[in-house]
């Protein structure tokens, strides 16, 4: 077809008689300068991301050049004075935190959802939004202020205490009560991720097609069962992707965490025990670090958490996709 | 199982969800009522005005932390709303090619990047060869934050824009650029500015990111490369500090933050709505 | 080849000799095609519109139809995968050609769409002078917004709020609006997508009775999928199908005497 386009056109000379048209050469300018500002603008996000991996594995070359990364990783010493750096008591930090967070947060935000979707009148659906709006504009450190002069003297007082009468048998929940430590880090986590998880779960309940709903109703469904039968498994991937990027956001997340932890670097069974995380010691110890080895060891800390929150919200991101991006794609 | 029994898990579920929305609230009531009630004892003019005075000496306030963290996000502004916007723009414009869709990928995962980890970056970009801390190294770091949101949010806003408005326009013999600029961009705008307020007050926000760039300063500081105060670090350092004092200063101070914020956030919705309204 | 002087009563496989073809055509199709990546949309159409005539395309929805009129401003080379092949001429000219620009082509060609579609942050003044502003053209703005909603008919109902937003006119309002402004830079031709078919009888017979007045001034191309609309809008009346011209001529012939028998039966409607 390309061969008939060609053969089809004017021949040259009598394009040539053709008037020419003024103003065009500027214009041309003006319109390929505006692409390729565009093509800047857009190329930047590129460069951003390059120049974000490779700042990072710059300052954290002394260390990567002197330490073997098993060493690295799976070393429990975190010695700056004898530069002996191991990252794995903060990794552990950093995994029991956001799971505990999400252990918490899954199901009260998949409630929610649901709440806000299926449950509730059509008035409060937009009531709710805005509550979830605060918990999500609330700057971290506030968190932090609340969650270390409200929420650890309220576990060290009543809810470790409570918790290592009734549940003691189990190594969780043992250990004297201090409130600060990997609880306290949990559960405002929870709080912190709520939001993030609460809203994506929405926007993918609400892409399940209304007939899904009424064709379990119309088979005599009580709510609960067409939400359960039609509703949730048609939203699966796309609850778990808002589970796995609320993870995400737990991951990274620093000055809540830093404020209430502990700041212990100790692998504990003991949800009661202060800890450490990975952001928590790279905030705590960054600026005054004691060489380009404690700081290289800092800044792989950093890429170590760089590489982990890629992965998950990578991971996240096709999850939600697939269920948002899906339905209007066939519909197309 | 009989009807009534599965009316009974029905409602008995319902019930769990709406408790949900209960436990969701409670910790927001829980911290506005604290930030508001120990937070309002300490504000004052001179609170918002004066430089902090050392533990035992009365008085003194946080004006410089205020001012800072008001010039770090002023910066940061500066560098990422035209970068994020015109990402965006981009986006829309040709994001459905290869690159486009690269970038776009991008622009999501970074999005997801540690704001800690982004301090880091731009100690290495900055405080490293400057061999000191600054305002500046700060700014960009918040600046990077702020472009992959604001490259997806105006995206989204800007592909909302009918395309027969824009066949409109280049019918007219309007050129591609100004077509773009003029009326699928302006078209989009007011959705753009309530996009940047809500990315700079959550810049506003951010901690981790000026630890160890724009650092702390107990003065004021006079130019974008020196160390600098922001509310949210000052925050911090009193919040962890042994003194009761310094704690007090920490939650009037938090009550600050979260009314610039807030201030800024309802802005930009009040915004948008005014916008709305005013089309109809 | 084509570049032979184009055959201005023989055109396209189907001859349709017309009393009006006497004059030099204003606007040229020549074994025009046009694709959407690897689908075939237009089929070697060939046909000419006098100066100041009106031509209806009529056919079914997918015959092409609007293709053939978004070549003619080249808005149809702004889709992705587009492609066109053949000639296009206005006064002789093949606007296809690489030497001219598609931008200034849309100034001597305007455009109304199927649905109105007024610039929404824009107030009808400059909504009119859109073309003026946008394009940097200097002038007395006024006279040539008063001039050209008169000619639109729509400055008696506007003239007191002219400074309002476009978006506060009824739907056939803002389609005389459209066409105001698209007027407002003085095209030779004025191509319209079925401007009627998101209107209400009322609006839609004020329209037509617009392009009875407006091809004192220039020529308009419009399409529609109503019959009666070709019927009582148009002079010449194009019948397309399945991407090809089946056969064009002056209207009352095609409506009353079709020499084909699937015009025939679609303004008879038997199919679609």
């Amino acid at each position: 077809m390309s061969t008939s386009a060609e053969s089809a056109v004017a021949p040259p000379v009598l394009r040539e008689a053709l008037p020419q048209t003024g103003g065009v050469p500027g214009r041309r300018v003006a319109d390929r300068l505006w692409s390729a500002l565009l093509i800047a603008f857009g190329g930047a996000i590129l460069v951003v991301a390059g120049v974000i991996v490779f700042s990072l594995g710059h300052v954290a070359s002394p260390l990567l050049r002197a330490t073997h990364l098993i060493d690295f990783l799976l070393g429990t010493v975190w010695d700056p004075e004898r530069e002996r750096f191991g990252a794995l008591t903060y990794l552990y930090g950093t995994v029991v935190t956001s799971l505990l967070a999400l252990v918490i947060a899954a199901p009260v935000s998949i409630g929610l959802a649901l709440f806000v979707t299926e449950m509730s009148p059509p008035s409060l659906r937009s009531i709710v939004s805005f509550p979830l709006e605060l918990l999500a504009g609330i700057p971290s450190v506030v968190y932090g202020l609340w969650g270390l002069f409200v929420l650890v003297p309220l576990l060290r007082e009543t809810v470790e205490p409570f918790l290592a009468r009734t549940l003691g048998f189990l190594p969780l929940f043992k250990g004297p009560p201090i409130g600060l430590g990997f609880l306290a880090a949990g559960m405002i986590l929870a709080v912190m991720i709520l939001p993030t998880m609460t809203s994506i779960s929405i926007e993918v309940l609400k892409t399940v097609p209304g007939a899904q709903r009424e064709a379990a109703l119309a088979l005599g469904a009580t709510p609960w069962e067409a939400t359960r039968l039609a509703v949730l498994p048609y939203a699966r991937a796309g609850i778990l992707g808002a589970i796995i990027l609320g993870l995400g956001r737990a991951l990274g997340e620093t000055m809540a965490v830093t404020m209430v932890i502990g700041n212990t670097p100790r692998i504990s069974a003991s949800l009661f025990a202060p800890g450490y995380s990975l952001p928590s010691v790279i905030a705590n110890e960054f600026a005054e670090a004691s060489g380009a080895m404690h700081t290289g060891a800092l800044a792989a800390l950093g890429l170590l958490l760089f590489v982990v929150t890629l992965t998950f919200n990578s991971i996240a991101r096709l999850l939600v996709r697939v269920v948002t991006r899906g339905p209007e794609r066939s519909a197309a | 199982m009989s009807l009534a029994r599965r009316r009974f898990t029905s409602r008995a579920m319902t019930a769990l969800c709406g408790l949900a929305l209960l436990l969701a609230l409670l910790p927001l009531v829980s911290l506005l009522m604290l930030v508001i009630s120990r937070g309002a004892a300490g504000l004052s003019f001179d609170f918002l005005t004066q430089l902090p005075r050392p533990v035992g000496e009365s008085g003194g306030g946080v004006g410089n932390a205020i001012v800072g963290s008001l010039s770090i996000v002023a910066l940061a502004s500066l560098i990422g709303i035209p970068v994020g916007v015109g990402a965006g723009v981009y986006l829309a414009e040709n994001g459905d090619g290869r690159a486009g869709k690269l970038i776009r990928f991008t622009a999501e995962v970074l999005s997801g990047v540690p704001s800690i980890v982004v301090g880091i970056v731009a100690y290495g970009l900055f405080v490293v060869p400057m061999h000191h801390f600054s305002a500046l190294a700060g700014a960009v770091a918040l600046s990077v934050l702020m472009i992959p949101t604001l490259a997806r949010g105006t995206e989204e806003l800007v592909r909302l824009v009918p395309r027969t408005l824009r066949e409109a326009s280049l019918a007219l013999g309007i050129p591609e650029w100004k077509t773009a600029l003029r009326v699928v961009v302006r078209t989009a705008l007011p959705g753009i500015v309530t996009t940047a307020l809500l990315a700079i007050a959550r810049a506003l926000g951010e901690t981790a990111p000026l630890l160890f760039t724009a650092l702390n300063n107990q003065y004021w500081s006079h130019r974008p490369d020196e160390p600098t105060a922001s509310l949210t670090v000052q925050i911090f350092n009193d919040a962890v500090s042994p003194y009761d004092e310094l704690h007090a200063r920490a939650w009037s101070a938090a009550l600050v933050l979260l009314m610039l914020v807030g201030l800024l956030s309802i802005g930009a919705r009040l915004f948008a709505r005014l916008r709305a309204r005013g089309q109809r | 080849m084509i570049s032979a002087p184009p055959p201005v009563a023989s055109s396209g496989p189907h001859p349709a000799p017309a009393a009006s073809d006497t004059a030099r055509p204003k606007i040229e199709a020549i074994d025009l095609s046009a694709w959407y990546g690897t689908t075939h949309v237009l089929r070697n159409v060939s046909l000419s519109v006098p100066a100041n005539t009106v031509l209806a395309i009529i056919g079914p929805s997918g015959c092409g139809k609007s293709t053939f009129v978004r070549c003619l401003n080249r808005m149809h080379e702004l889709v992705p995968g587009a492609r066109q092949s053949g000639q296009l001429r206005i006064d002789g000219e093949d606007l296809l050609s690489r030497k001219v620009d598609p931008v200034d082509l849309r100034r001597r060609v305007g455009m109304v769409f199927q649905r109105p579609n007024p610039f929404p942050t824009l107030s009808i003044f400059d909504n009119v002078i859109a073309g003026f502003k946008l394009n940097g053209i200097r002038g007395d703005h006024a006279a040539v917004v008063e001039k050209s909603l008169r000619r639109a008919a729509l400055w008696d109902e506007v003239k007191d709020r002219l400074h309002a937003s476009a978006l506060s006119l009824s739907g056939g309002q803002q389609q005389r609006l459209c066409i105001a402004r698209a007027l407002a830079i003085e095209p030779e031709v004025l191509l319209m997508d079925e401007p009627a078919s998101a209107l209400d009888p009322i609006a839609t017979a004020k329209i037509e009775e617009l392009i009875h007045e407006l091809k004192q001034v220039l020529t308009v191309v419009i399409v529609t999928h109503n019959m009666q609309q070709a019927a009582r809008a148009s002079d010449r009346t194009a019948f397309f199908y399945m991407g090809e011209l089946i056969e064009h001529g002056d209207t009352e012939q095609i409506f009353t005497n079709p020499r084909e028998p699937r015009t025939e039966d679609y303004v008879t409607g038997k199919f679609g």
